[in-house]
C-alpha cells in the first residue's frame, strides 16, 4: 500500500490521466477482475448486437424471406407494421386524427411539468385539450367521420388508459387516504379493507373482474363499453395506491399543523383543503409521478382481455402470415416508445424531487 | 343582570344543537357510511343473483368436485384431465409458488449485486448496472415476457440442433435441459441438506446468544459451510445408495431424461427476475447509502476490517432501511407472476381462467384467484413483519 503513487498536481498529464485509470479500474486485485469481465461482457455483447441490429440487418425488404437470407433483424418489418402498431385499426386514411391527439397529449404532459402552470389554469389545460382529442377521436362533428371506440387502438389508447386511469383515481385516493388517517372507526375501517384487498390482489385479477364480473352487478340491460370497464379496473387499482402514498405524505405533516388549522375554528374540510393537503400532496408529488410511470407501464396488462393498446397491436402486427417471426424487432420497437416515456417522466421526478426538497432541507 | 353574576351559579354550557354534537355528527356520518356501502353491496348482489338466474348459472363452488378434462402442460403434483377442477386448481396455485419463491431467490442475489455494483468505485461496473436498472425498469414487465418468450421460441434452434454450451446442458425452442440428479441416495442427500439447515440456524442463534453475553465472534461462517457440505455427504455415505446424473439424450425428434426447464417456465423467470432485480438493486443501493460515512469511519477507528465493518455495522443499519421496501418488491414478484396467463404458464390464473370458461363460475372462479393471492401476500408480508420487528432499533 505505501508504494501506491496517487495523483498530485504537480504531476504532468500523462502520467496523471494513467494514475487516474489505474485508479478507477485496476485500483486492487478485485477491481481488476471486475474491470477485466465489464470489457468481456461488452466486448461479446455489443459487436454481436451490432451486426444484428444494423450490418446484417435488412432495411427495406419487400418480404420475410428476404429479411430471413441477411439474418439479422428485419427492420422492414417494422417499417411495413408501424402505422398498424401506433395506430392499430383506426381507418388508415384517418390516421392523422390520433396521431394530433397524441401529440396533443404529449405536450398537455410536457405543460404540466412547467411549475408555473401549477394553479387552475392546468385543469383548464386538460379540459380543453381532453375535449379536443376526444373530437378528434370520435369525430361525428366538424366534418370529420364517427370512428368508434372499438376501432381505436395503440399509443393513443395506452395513453388516454394511463392518464385517465392517474387523473381519476387521484381524487378517490386522496379521500380514501383521508379516511384511512380519520378518527371514526367505521369509516377508517371501510378504507382500511379497500386499500389493503386492492393492494393485496393482481390488477390482472381485477380485469378479470371488469370483464367478466361487471355485466354481472349491473341491472340487466345496461352495458359498458368494454375500453370503459378496463378503465374502471384500472382506477379502482390505482386509488389504493395512491392513497397509500398520500396518506405517507399526511403523516410527515407535523401535528402542530392540524392543531393550528383547529384553533383557527376552520371546519375538517377546511383545514384539510387550506392547510393539510397543499403541503401533504407537495411531498408526495415525486412518488405520484412514480405511480403514474408504473400504471403507464400497467397499461399494457389490458392485453390480456383483448383491449387493443401498443403491446395487442404489435402482437397482432406479429400474427401476419406474410410476417412471422419477427416478435423480436416487434418488441424492441415498442420497448423504445415504452423506454422513452418512462424514463423522460423518472428523470422528470427526480429532477422535480431535488427541486421541491430545497425548502425542506435545514 | 347584577344579581345574577354576584352569585356563582354553575350551570352547564348551553346544550348545542344536536347536529353541531361532534359525538353525534361522527355517529351519524359513520351510519352513513356503512349504510352506503352496504347499500351499494346489496345492490350489486341483488343484480348479480338476478343476472346468475336469468343466465341459468348455478352458484356455489360444487363444480369443483368434477372432472376438470383439460390437460396442464406442467405440473409438479400427478396431474391428468380425468381429475377434478379442484386438483387442477391446486396444480396452478403450486405453479405460481414455484415461480414466485424462484423468482424471489434469484431476484434477491441477483438485485443485491446490481444494488451493489451500483456503487462500485469501478466506473465501468457502476455504469454497466446503471445501464442495466434504467433499461429494465422503464420498460412493461408483460413486454419483457413476451421478449423472452418470443427469443426461446423463435431464435432459439430445434431440438435436433439444440445450442449446447455445456456438457448436459441443451437449449432449444423446447425449452432448455438440464441434468438431473438421481439414483437411491437422492431422498437421503435431501434430508441430510434440510437437518443441516436447521442445525445451521441453530448454530447461528446460539452464536448470537454467546457473542451477547461474552463478546466473543464465533466463525460461524465456515462451521456453516463445512456442515452445509459435510452432512449431506455422510448422509450419501451411510445410505450406500447411488447417486449419479441423469443426462439429458436426444432421441427421436426430442430429449428424453434430466430435468426440462420449459419455454413457459423459462421466459416467467426470467422476465420476473430480470424486472424485479432491476427494482431490487435500487432498494438495496438505497439502504447502502441510507448509512452514514461517520458510521464506516468509526468502525475503522476501532480497527475492524472492511468486511467485518461491512457486516458488523453497516449491514444491520442497511437492512432496516431495506427490508419494508424488499417486502414490497417481494409481493410484487408474487402478483406480477400472474401475468404467466399471457405466455401460457399454467399458473393459478390461468388455470382458473380454463376453468371459468368451461364451467360459466366466472364469480367463484376471481374469488379464489382473490383469496390465493390475499392469502400468499398476507403471508409474505408477516412474515416479513416479523422479521423486521427482528431487526428493528430497540430504542429508550
Amino acid at each position: 500500500m505505501q508504494n501506491t503513487i496517487h495523483s498530485t498536481p504537480n504531476m504532468g498529464l500523462d502520467a496523471k490521466i494513467i494514475i487516474g485509470l489505474r485508479d478507477r479500474f485496476f485500483s486492487s486485485i478485485g477491481n481488476s477482475i471486475l474491470t477485466v469481465l465489464s470489457v468481456w461482457l461488452l466486448l461479446m455483447a455489443i459487436p454481436a448486437l451490432f451486426d444484428w441490429g444494423f450490418t446484417r440487418a435488412s432495411f427495406y425488404a419487400n418480404n420475410a424471406q428476404e429479411c430471413r437470407a441477411a439474418g439479422g433483424a428485419c427492420w422492414a418489418f417494422i417499417g411495413e407494421k408501424y402505422r398498424f402498431i401506433l395506430f392499430g385499426t383506426y381507418p388508415f386514411e384517418q390516421q392523422w386524427r390520433p396521431l394530433v391527439a397524441m401529440l396533443l397529449f404529449v405536450a398537455m404532459l410536457i405543460l404540466s411539468t412547467w411549475r408555473r402552470l401549477w394553479n387552475i389554469s392546468l385543469l383548464a389545460l386538460w379540459t380543453v385539450g381532453l375535449a379536443t382529442a376526444a373530437i378528434l377521436m370520435w369525430g361525428g362533428i366538424f366534418g370529420l367521420t364517427y370512428v368508434e371506440n372499438s376501432n381505436w387502438g395503440g399509443l393513443p389508447v395506452t395513453l388516454l388508459l394511463a392518464t385517465f386511469a392517474i387523473a381519476l383515481s387521484f381524487p378517490i385516493g386522496v379521500v380514501l387516504a383521508l379516511g384511512r388517517r380519520s378518527k371514526m372507526p367505521a369509516i377508517k375501517s371501510i378504507c382500511v379493507v379497500y386499500i389493503e384487498l386492492i393492494r393485496g390482489v393482481p390488477l390482472i385479477s381485477l380485469l378479470f373482474m371488469a370483464s367478466l364480473m361487471l355485466p354481472l352487478f349491473l341491472p340487466e340491460g345496461l352495458t359498458i363499453d368494454k375500453l370503459l370497464r378496463a378503465l374502471i379496473a384500472m382506477v379502482l387499482f390505482a386509488a389504493a395506491y395512491v392513497a397509500e402514498t398520500v396518506r405517507g405524505g399526511l403523516q410527515a405533516i407535523p401535528k402542530g399543523q392540524f392543531e393550528g388549522a383547529e384553533s383557527l375554528g376552520l371546519s375538517y374540510w377546511q383545514q384539510m383543503r387550506l392547510i393539510i393537503l397543499p403541503q401533504a400532496l407537495k411531498i408526495v408529488i415525486p412518488p405520484l409521478v412514480g405511480i403514474f410511470i408504473s400504471m403507464f407501464k400497467d397499461t399494457s396488462l389490458v392485453v390480456i382481455i383483448g383491449i387493443f393498446d401498443l403491446t395487442l397491436a404489435a402482437k397482432s402486427a406479429l400474427a401476419d402470415a406474410n410476417w412471422q417471426g419477427f416478435g423480436v424487432e416487434a418488441y424492441v420497437f415498442i420497448s423504445l416508445i415504452y423506454f422513452t416515456f418512462c424514463f423522460s417522466m423518472s428523470r422528470y421526478s427526480q429532477a422535480l424531487e431535488r427541486r421541491l426538497s430545497v425548502g425542506q432541507k435545514r | 343582570m347584577k344579581a345574577e353574576t354576584s352569585q356563582p351559579i354553575v350551570r352547564s354550557a348551553p346544550r348545542p344543537k344536536l347536529w353541531n354534537d361532534p359525538r353525534f355528527r361522527s355517529v351519524l356520518f359513520q351510519v352513513l357510511a356503512i349504510f352506503c356501502v352496504g347499500g351499494a353491496i346489496w345492490y350489486l348482489v341483488s343484480n348479480t343473483l338476478h343476472n346468475l338466474s336469468v343466465r341459468n348459472i348455478s352458484t356455489g363452488f360444487d363444480f369443483l368436485r368434477r372432472e376438470a378434462g383439460f390437460a396442464i402442460g406442467e405440473s409438479t403434483i400427478d396431474y391428468g384431465p380425468q381429475d377434478t377442477y379442484f386438483r387442477a386448481i391446486s396444480v396452478g396455485l403450486l405453479n405460481t409458488l414455484r415461480v414466485a419463491v424462484v423468482g424471489i431467490i434469484l431476484a434477491t442475489i441477483f438485485g443485491t449485486i446490481i444494488g451493489i455494483a451500483r456503487l462500485s468505485s469501478n466506473w465501468l461496473v457502476a455504469k454497466l448496472a446503471t445501464f442495466y436498472v434504467e433499461t429494465m425498469r422503464n420498460v412493461p414487465l408483460l413486454l419483457q415476457l413476451f421478449f423472452w418468450y418470443a427469443i426461446i421460441s423463435e431464435a432459439m434452434p430445434g431440438p435436433r440442433n439444440a445450442l449446447h454450451p455445456l456438457p448436459g446442458v441443451f437449449i432449444s425452442n423446447r425449452g432448455i435441459k438440464l441434468p438431473a440428479l438421481e439414483g437411491g441416495a437422492l431422498n437421503w442427500v435431501l434430508g441430510g441438506l434440510f437437518l443441516a439447515i436447521v442445525l445451521i440456524v441453530l448454530l447461528a442463534n446460539w452464536a448470537k446468544k454467546r457473542q451477547d453475553q461474552t463478546g466473543q465472534i464465533f466463525p460461524l461462517g465456515r462451521y456453516a459451510l463445512a456442515i452445509f457440505v459435510l452432512l449431506p455427504l455422510l448422509a450419501w455415505f451411510v445410505s450406500g445408495e447411488r447417486l449419479g446424473l441423469e443426462m439429458p439424450v436426444f432421441k427421436s425428434f426430442n430429449f428424453q431424461g434430466g430435468i426440462t426447464v420449459t419455454p413457459e417456465f423459462g421466459a416467467l423467470l426470467a422476465g420476473l427476475v430480470i424486472y424485479t432485480s432491476a427494482f431490487i438493486a435500487e432498494v438495496v443501493r438505497s439502504g447502502i447509502q441510507s448509512v452514514n460515512q461517520g458510521q464506516w469511519e468509526a468502525a475503522g477507528s476501532l480497527g475492524l476490517r472492511r468486511p467485518l465493518i461491512l457486516r458488523l455495522i453497516v449491514l444491520p443499519q442497511a437492512l432496516r432501511v431495506i427490508i419494508p421496501p424488499m417486502t414490497s418488491q417481494y409481493l410484487n414478484i408474487t402478483k406480477n407472476s400472474s401475468l404467466a396467463v399471457a405466455i401460457g404458464y399454467p399458473d393459478i390464473v390461468s388455470v382458473v381462467n380454463t376453468t371459468l370458461n368451461q364451467t360459466g363460475q366466472a364469480i367463484e372462479g376471481i374469488m379464489m384467484i382473490m383469496a390465493a393471492f390475499l392469502t400468499v401476500s398476507l403471508s409474505i408480508s408477516a412474515f416479513m413483519n416479523w422479521y423486521n420487528k427482528r431487526i428493528a432499533l430497540v430504542e429508550r
